[in-house]
């Protein structure tokens, strides 16, 4: 899950490089960084089409540490400096690393940590809880959640009932991505169903196109194909009791949905590379061979969240026309959504901390970034015309309409040794089971047994 | 490695013996001088041992003891018993196949004219890092051969003894009069001279078509003659059009073979014109017509080099294609010592090359041969990065070593605990070899 949060996907090995990058530009932040934007000093009155009122902090300094890089950073940073505008506080940009509570365990111990820190798992929020090290959000930051947030994001940055988290950045991970031109040639339609979906699919593979490219080569990929079909078919309350492993894995509903996930993992000519090369297919790899390759790409469509983006941008195709793409169909009475997010938690308490969480909750904050692309807001009150264009106005529509019924990343709430580590737990089972799907039991089997050891050691 | 290439020269002179430090007796200023060097090697060295060892008896919080808990784990634990395995064949292999590539080097390059220029390539790969090897071999054994150069040459080998078909993905539309049978197609009724026969396939693009390919027709019925088309009943934005019988654009399977079969033997066979159409002899009245396997092999893919089957011996490649160079410098420099007249005096007595190979050289070189195998089997026990980024998440079980094993242990699964007893554990596998080695060494000193 190292890398899982952010939107940038890459491959283990770059993503070390990235590692030790952001470990350079820690450094250099440290040294020069952020320091030189000049204080502009409040300006007076709200400046117009301001929704939320900031208090006056002259003087204040702030930290915010998040993991994102590149052109995510920048137009963070361009939100952070419309707070200092607003506010007159200065804000500094902590570059941190994945995984971020490791990062912010060494800060805690050095005795300096951030006063804000965008958390990108529920597990990681529910840690520094623990730990002692998150500190509430006050009424003001309450009242604007409430003012727009839909309750089930309100929620998921609950602990025991106290609000700590505020879900600053989405993702939709209920998410096909197809090539425009295969769809096309083939006949076939954007499904609504997951019956729909399997028809679509015989077209493009009648019309000889492989359907679908799996990145059976990285496991979360697989745990999300899983994730969404689980919600959809067993619904929400299931969902909810197999992420914290109140029923077991080797429950009827899970055979269900691994069944009705054989269909596609199951057939050989479904899968770019068949089930083998899907094994050695990394997540990069199996959207750009998608996206490439004219009338002939290596597969029709690739399966997962608003991120894919922009491992599209690395091909010649253009998002919206070349490449398209549709909520993942409804295998059950409702279409999944699926989400991951980044959660603003306050650690170190003061007025201004508190005023920049209340800030990022307010349709403001989103609105600017929403407008520079490549982010999704959770925020129902962001308009749907702030995104940049209508692929992401319509991930950004499905997103909200979904109201209270998405579902957070199963693997993300699960205990790392379980749902996020390499080779180990549920990514290598549902690795075996694209290996040999059917073996249904089988797979149930090792999936409850990891589950078992991970969730008894106490996550 | 200094240490090593020291043993591989010519002994210097000897160590001067049982004189007394330069500061005499002052056992004060002697200590204040070695101060910062033992002050460095224990918080450096030493500390991080010793807490290991306290950690490895201690629990997953580090707050209780766990007494042998975590050793047993070690041993009982399937990914560690896979990491374990591993190393043995990492230990046993990639030390002996670098070092006897090292050697045949070595003793060649002796003798070619561009003896160094040889030496400095093969060297070379040595001033990579671990991670970019790393990077650059998984590219190598990349499954697509359009990248990866191993299955490049392995597919382009294997495509040139047995050809690909044409139609490798072709299958049977909705509605087929075809069944598949033995990895072909075969009719389900029986066909008639006289009566056209249809044989729609689809699922090949059609710039995937043979050359040749025409636009599908319609097969005339001739009397006395089995008549038929098989063709892509597939409209390129339509889907199938009219089932069963070729539409407009349908293009012909040119060059599919067609069987006529009765009592599971074949009694005629055609095959198909660019335009799809075939004729088969009255022969062909009463049986069924059968697409054989051939029309439909699959392309050859290649090695699956990061499988679960082969990617420790890839990796082990890898590792090779560094430290052999390393290996080459050593010995090099090794038989730089050893005394021509002895290898003249061979050949004089009329000794083959090989002989003086494997009589002579050999054995002067055994005490460098042994010091190259001994560091890099120290090297290989902690091996990491090359497995680490070489397999792919999928085999990363497979290719499990000690080293990786105890990163996922502490760093992602917080079990700091057994993370402390493998690397405790693989202190004690190092410390024989290690002790080997510095024997060796003080043995060279001494000579």
């Amino acid at each position: 899950m190292r890398s899982k949060s952010s939107t940038f996907r890459t491959d283990r090995a770059v993503t070390t490089l990235a590692a030790l990058l952001a470990g350079a530009l820690a450094l250099t932040a440290c040294s020069s960084g952020d320091n030189d934007k000049k204080d502009s000093g409040r300006k007076s009155g709200a400046p117009t089409g301001s929704t939320v009122t900031l208090p006056e902090l002259n003087g204040a300094h702030l930290e915010v540490a998040a993991v994102w890089t590149g052109g995510e950073q920048a137009n963070f940073k361009k939100v952070l400096a419309e707070f200092e505008k607003r506010t007159g506080a200065k804000v500094t940009f902590v570059p941190a690393q994945d995984p971020i509570i490791n990062f912010l365990g060494s800060k805690i111990a050095g005795g300096q940590p951030p006063d804000v820190a965008l958390l990108p798992q529920p597990g990681a929020i529910k840690q520094a809880v623990q730990k002692g090290w998150a500190k509430p959000v006050g009424p003001e930051g309450r009242k604007e959640l409430a003012k727009n947030y839909s309750q089930g994001w309100q929620d998921i940055g609950k602990v025991d009932g106290k609000q700590y988290g505020v879900y600053y950045k989405a993702a939709n991970k209920s998410l096909i991505w197809y090539n425009a031109k295969v769809f096309e040639n083939a006949g076939a339609q954007e499904p609504k169903t997951w019956q729909d979906l399997l028809t679509a699919s015989q077209a493009v593979y009648d019309s000889g196109v492989t359907p679908f490219s799996v990145a059976g080569a990285d496991g979360w990929p697989l745990t999300d194909w899983f994730e969404n079909i689980y919600l959809s078919q067993a619904g929400p309350e299931k969902y909810d009791q197999l992420a914290q492993h109140k029923i077991k894995w080797t429950d009827p509903s899970v055979r269900q949905a691994l069944t009705t996930l054989a269909r596609i993992w199951g057939k050989k000519d479904y899968l770019a590379g068949g089930q083998s090369g899907a094994l050695q297919t990394e997540f990069p790899q199996s959207v750009t061979q998608t996206f490439t390759g004219g009338d002939q790409p290596k597969s029709a469509m690739v399966y997962e969240g608003d991120f894919v983006q922009v491992n599209i941008g690395e091909t010649k195709a253009k998002v919206g026309t070349d490449a398209k793409v549709f909520p993942f169909p409804a295998v059950g009475p409702a279409a999944p959504v699926v989400s991951g997010g980044d959660a603003a938690v306050i650690l170190k308490d003061s007025k201004a901390a508190q005023a920049l969480v209340t800030f990022l909750a307010s349709p403001d904050a989103a609105t600017i970034q929403a407008k520079l692309g490549g982010y999704l807001s959770p925020n129902k009150n962001v308009p749907v015309t702030a995104y940049p264009n209508a692929v992401q106005q319509k991930i950004a529509k499905a997103l909200i309409a979904s109201g209270d019924d998405f579902r957070f990343d199963m693997s993300d709430q699960a205990p790392q040794a379980f749902g996020g580590t390499p080779g180990k737990g549920e990514w290598k089972d549902l690795q075996d089971f694209l290996r040999n799907p059917k073996d249904v039991a089988g797979a149930q089997a090792k999936l409850e047994k990891d589950a078992a050891a991970a969730y008894g050691n106490g996550g | 490695m200094a240490s090593a290439a020291a043993a591989g020269a010519p002994p210097g002179p000897a160590a001067p013996r049982g004189r007394k430090s330069v500061t005499g007796t002052r056992k004060a200023v002697a200590a204040l001088f070695l101060l910062p060097a033992l002050v460095l090697l224990g918080a450096l060295v030493v500390y991080p041992i010793g807490y290991s060892i306290v950690r490895s008896f201690s629990n997953a919080s580090g707050d209780g003891f766990a007494g042998f808990d975590n050793y047993k784990t070690l041993f009982t634990d399937d990914g560690i018993r896979t990491a374990l395995k591993n190393n043995v064949v990492w230990v046993v292999f990639a030390p002996t196949v670098s070092t006897a590539l090292g050697l045949v080097f070595a003793v060649l390059t002796e003798r070619v004219r561009w003896g160094t220029a040889f030496k400095l390539v093969v060297f070379m790969p040595m001033a990579i890092s671990m991670l970019a090897a790393g990077i650059i071999f998984r590219l190598v054994y990349d499954q697509d051969p359009d990248k990866g150069v191993a299955n490049a040459v392995w597919v382009g080998v294997h495509d040139t003894f047995a050809q690909a078909s044409a139609f490798p993905k072709a299958h049977p539309g909705r509605e087929s009069p075809l069944v598949a049978e033995d990895g072909g197609f075969v009719t389900k009724a029986v066909v008639h001279a006289g009566r056209p026969v249809a044989l729609p396939l689809v699922g090949v693009a059609p710039d995937q078509l043979p050359d040749g390919a025409e636009k599908a027709a319609a097969a005339r019925p001739e009397p006395a003659k089995v008549t038929g088309t098989t063709w892509q009943d597939f409209t390129r934005g339509k889907g199938v059009g009219r089932l069963g019988a070729p539409d407009a654009s349908e293009v012909g399977y040119a060059g599919m073979r067609i069987e006529a079969v009765k009592d599971g033997k074949v009694v005629a066979s055609a095959t198909a014109a660019g335009d799809g159409t075939f004729t088969l002899p009255a022969a062909a009245d009463g049986a069924r017509l059968r697409l054989p396997a051939s029309n439909f092999r699959e392309p050859y893919d290649g090695v699956q080099w990061l499988g679960p089957a082969l990617v420790t011996p890839s990796i082990i490649g890898a590792y090779v294609w560094m430290w052999a160079g390393f290996a080459m410098v050593l010995i090099a420099a090794g038989l730089a010592g050893v005394p021509r007249e002895l290898l003249e005096a061979a050949r004089v007595d009329g000794a083959t090359e090989w002989q003086v190979f494997r009589k002579v050289t050999v054995p002067l070189l055994a005490p460098v041969l042994a010091v190259v195998v001994v560091t890099l089997m120290i090297n290989v026990l902690k091996v990491f990065d090359l497995v680490f980024i070489i397999a792919p998440g999928s085999s990363q079980d497979d290719a499990n070593v000690l080293a990786l094993e105890l990163y996922r242990k502490g760093f992602a699964e917080s079990q700091p605990g057994i993370a402390s007893a493998i690397s405790v554990f693989l202190l004690l596998l190092v410390i024989p070899v290690m002790l080997f080695n510095i024997r060796r060494l003080r043995r060279e000193v001494r000579r």
